[in-house]
């Protein structure tokens, strides 16, 4: 799937620094029993421009959490996140785009309309909004779709209207909650294959949460494995290849075995 | 069609056991008017029961504008001030409790005998399945939606419009088709208040006038009314939710 979302429809991410930084994020909540649960213990990470991180962890670990500090739909207990030098909740949610795990479309709107969504709540008027997210269908692979409810389509289908909602409103920052987790393996692949060009055409700065080391590798600059909660940085890995990447010479890469061992070892200790 | 053909025959099954009994030499023409003779009212009293026909469904149908307006307006503020969900839920319940043969005389003392005793009768019925209802679909809307609809930016009217509205709108239509149906029962409790037309009021004349007959062909007249109600509900959700439909049989 060699697909390019370089698109007139997408407004460019702004010139300006758009790193990522988190510092000694704290963050707790209550347990079914009221008691208290500390979900993130002093978390610091930075994801420099148009560069993508991603997070491993064992499931519960506080990665969505994380995102949705990061996302500006949380505050932590303590420390601070900053988007692009700014840490109000207000201007990281201004920043970000945030995709959840579940594709959340609406299942009243057609793929069209779902993709204009994120549009629309910014204030663009629902025709125009529609008719700018007509061409990145088509980009998509989905060409042909637009009226489909979606119930009528498949999960990878599904997978990129909500891919698209996140891109369209052209925020520089990428927040990426296992995206590809709902999908059969196969679909995975040609998913994250499609990601990996789709973000080497137009960069962004990306932070991706998974629980699959090996798609963290595939599609990240670093990885940084979270352990079990209360989810801590046990280790940052940089995968010194170039992306796009490959995904058989990934498979077989010497270094990519190494990191993956590596990874594997931190999270099993 | 073959959907139809249960309840057709339950209802032929129906007639036939209705006949049989208004046969019976022990029951009493006064109480049991057969089926032939209430078709036979149907033909003599015809122009006599379209008009007062006429006149309940006015009653009936501007009632449900008044309950849909007002539920709907109600619902949507209890939604958005969690203060006034709060102060108001008990009323509202409270407002079910109330016998409404009792209130009905009352209504038509502070409105007078036209219609406007009628419609507060079958608004203040069909009031309540419409907010409840309405108020349960805005809230079914799951947290995660919510949350992404704050993660773009959405303002509150914008999440009221996109998400919570559209999905209310099952919800909403469950609660009409209850308030369909017991509106006509609003309508007839009104003119039996006092009325000088309707269904209800014809329906009481023809008893104290033992005009069993015609008694049961208004009856018959009010259960098709309701019927007719529900179906044409049940017709506007499949033309205004048809998402819903094809998520279920999917």
């Amino acid at each position: 799937m060699q697909t390019k979302v370089v698109a007139a429809a997408v407004e460019p991410p702004s010139e300006t620094e758009t790193s990522v930084a988190v510092r000694g994020v704290k963050r707790g909540f209550r347990g079914a029993r009221r008691e208290p649960l500390l979900a993130l213990a002093g978390v610091d990470l930075h994801v420099g421009a148009n560069e993508v991180l991603g997070v491993v962890g064992p499931s519960g670990c506080g990665k969505s959490t994380l995102l949705e500090l990061v996302a500006g739909l949380q505050e932590p207990d303590g420390g601070s996140v900053e988007v692009a030098g700014r840490s109000t909740a207000k201007a990281r949610r201004e920043l970000c785009a945030f995709m959840p795990q579940r594709d959340l479309l609406l299942p009243w709107r057609d793929a069209l309309g779902n993709a204009a969504l994120a549009l629309e709540c910014q204030g663009v008027p629902r025709e125009e909004a529609r008719s700018r997210a007509a061409p990145l269908l088509e980009r998509f692979g989905l060409r042909g779709f637009e009226g489909a409810r979606p119930a009528q389509l498949s999960g990878g289908m599904r997978q990129r209207v909500a891919f698209m909602r996140t891109l369209l409103p052209g925020r520089p920052v990428l927040l990426l909650d296992e995206p590809f987790a709902s999908l059969d393996s196969i679909t995975r692949a040609s998913m994250q294959a499609w990601l990996a060009d789709a973000l080497a055409g137009e960069p962004r700065t990306v932070l991706l949460v998974t629980h699959d080391v090996e798609e963290a590798l595939f599609l990240s600059d670093r990885v940084a494995v979270l352990s079990a909660r209360p989810g801590r940085v046990m280790q940052e890995l940089e995968v010194p290849l170039p992306r796009p990447r490959d995904r058989r010479a990934a498979v077989t890469d010497p270094e990519l075995a190494r990191l993956r061992e590596r990874a594997l070892e931190v999270l099993g200790s | 069609m073959r959907r139809w053909l249960p309840a057709s025959a339950l209802l032929l099954a129906f007639v036939g056991a209705w006949a049989w009994l208004a046969s019976l030499p022990s029951v009493d023409d006064l109480t049991l008017a057969s089926p032939a003779e209430v078709w036979g009212a149907f033909g003599d009293d015809r122009d006599l029961l379209l008009d007062n026909a006429r006149v309940t469904l006015v009653e009936v149908l501007l009632g449900l504008v008044v309950s849909i307006v007002a539920g709907v307006t109600f619902a949507v503020a209890m939604h958005l001030s969690r203060t006034l969900r709060d102060a108001t839920y008990p009323l509202l319940v409270a407002s079910q409790a109330v016998p409404i043969v009792v209130l009905a005389p009352i209504f038509v003392l502070a409105f007078d005998y036209g219609i406007g005793p009628k419609l507060a009768i079958v608004a203040l019925i069909c009031f309540f399945p419409i907010t409840v209802n309405v108020l349960d679909g805005l809230r079914s809307v799951e947290q995660d939606h919510l949350k992404l609809m704050r993660s773009f930016g959405a303002s509150r009217l914008r999440t009221l419009r996109s998400v919570e509205v559209p999905a209310a709108l099952p919800s909403f239509f469950s609660g009409l088709r209850v308030a369909a149906t017991v509106s006509v029962i609003g309508a007839v409790f009104g003119e039996w208040a006092g009325a000088d037309e309707g269904l209800g009021r014809l329906v009481l004349l023809g008893n104290n006038q033992l005009q069993t007959p015609r008694v049961y062909a208004g009856v018959v007249l009010l259960t098709l009314m309701a019927v007719a109600l529900f179906t044409l509900v049940t017709l506007l959700e499949r033309l205004t939710c048809p998402w819903n439909r094809s998520e279920r049989t999917a």
